[in-house]
């Protein structure tokens, strides 16, 4: 981690916090010694002097707004935002609800709008900011079963490659990073062989870890990633 | 409710914040008069999306008011409330009125 210094900070912000991939971020950032907020719909046990939890739904813009307030408050400023909350369904389109395909939209898209939005307020008055939004494989592997989870993730690589141009000349970056298949709750519900059958697409063939998605992100929010913007980073060799 | 005074304070609180980001021969002037954006206006339009955003909140921050002040409505307008300081302030205040916040 650089220097603090008025250009660049490390206050951040990671959505979905409470477990799996958001959880595991909370823990790798609060040892690079990053100042975390964290948000979820649910409590968080993480208990650190420089962790700030919120509970909340991504897509209450209300409870939203309220909580970038508290952090223009108490920080005054901001400088990563990560939106990692998602929430997944695979099924046949014929067998798809409705109402799932509004949950969809709703915390993959709208969460990621919102969040999007209040944070470059907030960044533009330093001048710098990083946002990386969360991506799927689905989305380029066109995989049967995620026709509605794939186009969310197909919205947020447009919506990153679109705020990208729009939030550059406030100095704020917009990437995104496509993860693979990794053992989350997200995917508890899949069956193995469709998991496998998954895998075999990839260029390279295994299951991702936390580890593969901090790297990317490590790369996307570092002063020196300045150049770089509207990019989307599948793992895997996607 | 607040006042036309008041409401011009927010705008300036907004005006100062942005002035802070443009070269010191486009600074903004703090009058009711002076011209935002258009062929005289001294915003261009991401000068602009800065301004509207500091406004609402200024607004919210000194009037405490959520006001939503680039939506339909206001791009509806035959006559846009972003033309100049005494325009947008018109328009907050009428927003304010209507109770339409947020």
């Amino acid at each position: 981690m650089a220097a603090m210094d008025k250009s660049t900070g490390n206050v951040m912000l990671i959505t979905g916090s409470s477990r799996g991939i958001g959880r595991y971020l909370v823990d790798h950032y609060i040892a690079r010694n990053y100042r975390v907020i964290g948000c979820s719909r649910s409590m968080s046990d993480y208990t650190h002097p420089n962790y700030e939890h919120f509970c909340l739904d991504v897509v209450d813009e209300p409870a939203v707004t309220a909580m970038f307030k508290q952090i223009a408050q108490r920080y005054g400023r901001l400088d990563i935002a990560i939106n990692n909350a998602g929430a997944a369904s695979m099924n046949h389109i014929l067998l798809t609800p409705l109402s799932t395909l509004r949950k969809l939209l709703d915390v993959n898209v709208v969460g990621t709008f919102l969040f999007t939005r209040e944070a470059a307020k907030l960044m533009k008055k330093n001048r710098f900011g990083r946002i990386v939004n969360f991506a799927s494989v689905a989305t380029p592997l066109k995989l049967e079963g995620e026709a509605v989870y794939g186009a969310a993730k197909a919205a947020i690589v447009n919506f990153t490659q679109v705020t990208a141009k729009e939030l550059a000349p406030l100095g704020i970056t917009v990437n995104a990073i496509g993860p693979t298949p990794i053992e989350t709750d997200l995917i508890r519900s899949v069956p193995k062989d469709k998991i496998q059958r998954l895998v075999r697409m990839q260029a390279i063939q295994r299951m991702g870890e936390f580890r593969d998605v901090s790297n990317v992100i490590d790369f996307f929010i570092m002063p020196e990633s300045d150049f770089i913007s509207g990019q989307v980073i599948y793992l895997g060799g996607v | 409710m607040a006042t036309q005074e008041q409401i011009l304070q927010a705008i300036y609180t907004a005006i100062d914040e942005v002035n802070e980001q443009l070269p010191s021969g486009a600074q903004l002037a703090k009058s009711p008069d002076s011209i935002l954006f258009g062929q005289s206006g001294a915003l261009d339009s991401l000068g602009l999306v800065s301004l509207i955003v500091a406004v609402e909140q200024s607004v919210e921050n000194e009037l405490g008011a959520t006001v939503t002040l680039a939506d339909e409505k206001a791009l509806s307008q035959r006559n846009s409330p972003f033309r100049s300081v005494s325009t947008l302030a018109e328009y907050i205040q009428q927003l304010l009125a209507d109770g339409s916040n947020g």
